[in-house]
């Protein structure tokens, strides 16, 4: 079945649909990783955002019950260069396609990604919306105009668990080498929490409860935390009101020396606090997708391949408390990608340490999470 | 680290003539490596016996040997040349055998001749069954199952461990028989039995059969700062049991999910550091079991192998002429990356 895309600047091309038919509109980005595309169409931070993959060939392994990031499948859509006609992996139990379909996304093959690729590095990311059932530039791009920007809008609220729960799975599978648990409780603010950053916490303490992105710091304390996670999560920092609020509630109490709670932020959370230590966001040309991008520890000199999500930025010359230092660099064009306070148990990524999908180069950073809890 | 000023002459050891699935690549590599080091400054002094290849042409290296890739001639021409130093890594497995023989041998102790890109112990852990198995078992990486037995009471436990299919391999046995492949008890037992009787002295290895299961090569760079990069990941379209070198090799690897395939990379990683590969390139082999994922390695060649010509040319990364850069001292991050011009290889 014939399907479109359709760029918000007029830009058009015709594929064949893979997934559900109808229609599917968002910010259109491109992820780099060769592998982990379920990973990705489960990642909370797609929500609004239509994926397109620069791997040429995706499907190859199928899908499994056991590499997803949430419960459901978060992208708009999806965009692909061309879907593989073989599945070949022992864990696969149905195609690429069945999958977006029973799960109701939309998809498009067969279409010249690279070009759609140069175009959003060019000009920037964009708007656009996948067809299988209008065809019409007039009527697609009277959609779009009616569809909201992702600048401004909070996209937590729809991806953010409804009731706190406790999470049970460790690395499992993904597991390198075995090391003993800690007696430490984390709570983890879920603003659309990827499962590898729990898995990844459950590996390393006993206990890590999700709470949903609206609770108060009040309400988290209770919980009696030694660590507190700000999550991953999609869309706009500055929007997401409410958790900043938490964040600087949290700030300031470490600061009066109120409590000790140990503070680790990834991705969405490391902007969110860096937006409460009074930084500004700014969103970036086309963002970081993909598993593949070197950064540079500050300290240490090394580097690491790391996985990475996200539209914004927090530029550190926008935040005031110079006590917030810059602990990595992104190697490709030198912006920030972490932070840590030179007095406060602070510390935040913007890349993905947990990795789901990418390498796992960078999961010491939960290890220097447990570290400040001691 | 600059690059060293220490060396001023290079022998390079050539692949010699065409074996299986062997032809070009060598050349490539080894015609690379030549421009690499006399861009450097350095000069070069070949061995290669095959007239038919581009780095045997006049003009590429200062001095051409086209002679027997022999332990006696690398003697010789180290004699007449007398060279700071040998890079054995790009010549293929013949170079490599060469050099570590000669090694082994003293030769390059004896003329004070520096072995570069791969050292001694590097190849030998690498090239040597038991020490690879010790390395790769101490750094926590799955190898297949094996056990050497030496009588036919020990057999029930090693079919026990090791489990069915599997190979059995007599050790010393005249003419190398006496060894199969058993399916089942019956073929177990009485190949067993067969060759305890024939090694001359009673010992049979018996190892997982891998045949059918996946293939897959990682090609990894390693500095002496300890920056590993992998260059490129490939899959072989015909299972183990069909030689490489008789095989489609796609790259990158396809049927592997990202949880798979990062383990894999975090394996090969741990693989090239625990041989000791210091500067350039190694190839390092993996198969996976189709039906339950069980992942083991299979080997690593701590030099530039045939499927690194296929890996610079899929990624544009020049692994032979920066494994070259390396051996003389370079770390990755100071050697530009060829496809951006201006990012570091380190990444």
């Amino acid at each position: 079945m014939r399907a479109i895309l359709f760029l918000e600047d007029g830009f058009t091309l015709s594929g064949e649909s893979f997934g559900t038919e109808g229609e599917a509109a968002g910010e259109v980005v491109f992820n780099t990783a060769m592998t982990g595309y379920q990973e990705i169409l489960t990642d909370p931070s797609y929500k609004g955002q239509i994926v397109c993959m620069t791997y040429p060939l995706i499907g190859n392994y199928g899908v499994n019950i056991a590499d997803v990031e949430s419960k459901k499948l978060r992208a708009e859509g999806f965009i692909v260069k061309e879907k593989s006609k073989i599945v070949s992996n022992w864990r696969a139990n149905k195609p690429l396609g069945d999958y977006l379909r029973e799960n109701n996304v939309v998809a498009i093959e067969g279409l010249d990604t690279r070009a759609l690729t140069r175009r959003l590095r060019d000009k920037g990311s964009m708007k656009g919306i996948i067809s299988t059932t209008d065809f019409n530039a007039k009527t697609l791009k009277q959609k779009l105009d009616k569809t909201p920007s992702i600048v401004g809008v909070d996209l937590v609220k729809e991806v953010s668990c409804s009731r706190a729960y406790e999470w049970e799975e460790d690395l499992g599978i993904r597991r390198l080498d075995g090391v003993e648990k800690q007696k430490f409780s984390v709570v983890a603010i879920d603003c659309g929490i990827k499962y590898s950053i729990l898995r990844n916490l459950k590996e390393l303490v006993e206990k890590v409860i999700v709470v949903p992105a609206k609770t108060s710091l009040s309400e988290i304390l209770k919980l009696k935390p030694d660590g507190i996670l700000f999550s991953n999560g999609p869309g706009d920092p500055e929007a997401v009101t409410y958790v900043i609020d938490t964040a600087k509630d949290l700030i300031g109490k470490l600061r009066n020396k109120e409590l000790k709670v140990a503070v680790l932020g990834v991705c969405l959370g490391h902007q969110i606090l860096g937006i409460a230590f009074g930084g500004k966001a700014k969103k970036l040309k086309f963002g970081h997708h993909g598993g593949n991008h070197p950064v540079k520890d500050l300290e240490t000199g090394r580097i690491d391949i790391t996985s990475q999500n996200h539209n914004f930025v927090i530029p550190p010359e926008t935040i005031p408390d110079k006590e917030l230092f810059q602990t990595h660099l992104n190697l490709y064009d030198r912006t920030p990608e972490g932070s840590r306070h030179k007095k406060l148990p602070v510390m935040s990524v913007q890349f993905h340490p947990e990795s789901g999908p990418g390498p796992f180069d960078a999961r010491y950073i939960f290890g220097e999470f447990i570290k400040l809890m001691k | 680290m600059p690059k060293r000023k220490d060396l001023e002459k290079i022998l390079i050891i050539g692949s010699g003539p065409i074996i299986i699935s062997q032809a070009c690549e060598f050349d490539y590599s080894g015609a690379q490596a030549c421009k690499a080091l006399k861009e450097e400054g350095y000069k070069v002094v070949l061995l290669n016996s095959n007239p038919a290849t581009i780095m045997t042409d006049p003009d590429l290296a200062d001095a051409t040997y086209i002679e027997p890739v022999t332990v006696e001639v690398l003697e010789k021409i180290i004699i007449k040349e007398k060279p700071c130093a040998c890079l054995p890594t790009l010549g293929g497995q013949t170079a490599l055998n060469v050099a570590f023989e000669a090694a082994k041998k003293g030769i390059f102790k004896k003329y004070n001749v520096e072995l570069i890109g791969a050292n001694e112990e590097a190849i030998a852990k690498a090239e040597d069954r038991e020490l690879f198995k010790k390395a790769m078992s101490e750094a926590g990486i799955d190898l297949p199952r094996s056990r050497t037995i030496y009588s036919e009471k020990e057999g029930q436990d090693a079919l026990n461990f090791v489990g069915l299919p599997c190979v059995l391999r007599p050790a010393f046995t005249l003419g190398g028989t006496g060894g199969g492949i058993a399916y089942n008890i019956e073929e177990y037992w009485e190949i067993l039995k067969r060759g305890i009787d024939l090694s001359l002295i009673h010992e049979v290895l018996i190892e997982e059969y891998l045949s059918g299961w996946k293939e897959f090569e990682l090609e990894v760079m390693r500095d002496t700062k300890d920056n590993v990069v992998i260059i490129c990941s490939i899959e072989n379209f015909d299972p183990m049991g069909v030689h490489t070198g008789d095989s489609i090799t796609v790259a990158p690897i396809q049927t592997l999910t990202d949880v798979e395939y990062q383990k894999m990379r975090v394996d090969a990683i741990k693989a090239i550091r625990a041989i000791g590969v210091e500067t350039g390139g190694s190839n390092v082999q993996f198969a996976v079991n189709p039906n339950d994922g069980r992942m083991v390695i299979i080997e690593m060649n701590p030099r530039v192998s045939r499927s690194s010509a296929l890996a610079s040319k899929a990624t544009g990364f020049p692994i032979a002429k920066i494994a070259a850069k390396l051996a003389v001292g370079y770390t990755l991050d100071e050697v530009p990356n060829d496809i951006t011009k201006e990012t570091p290889a380190s990444f």
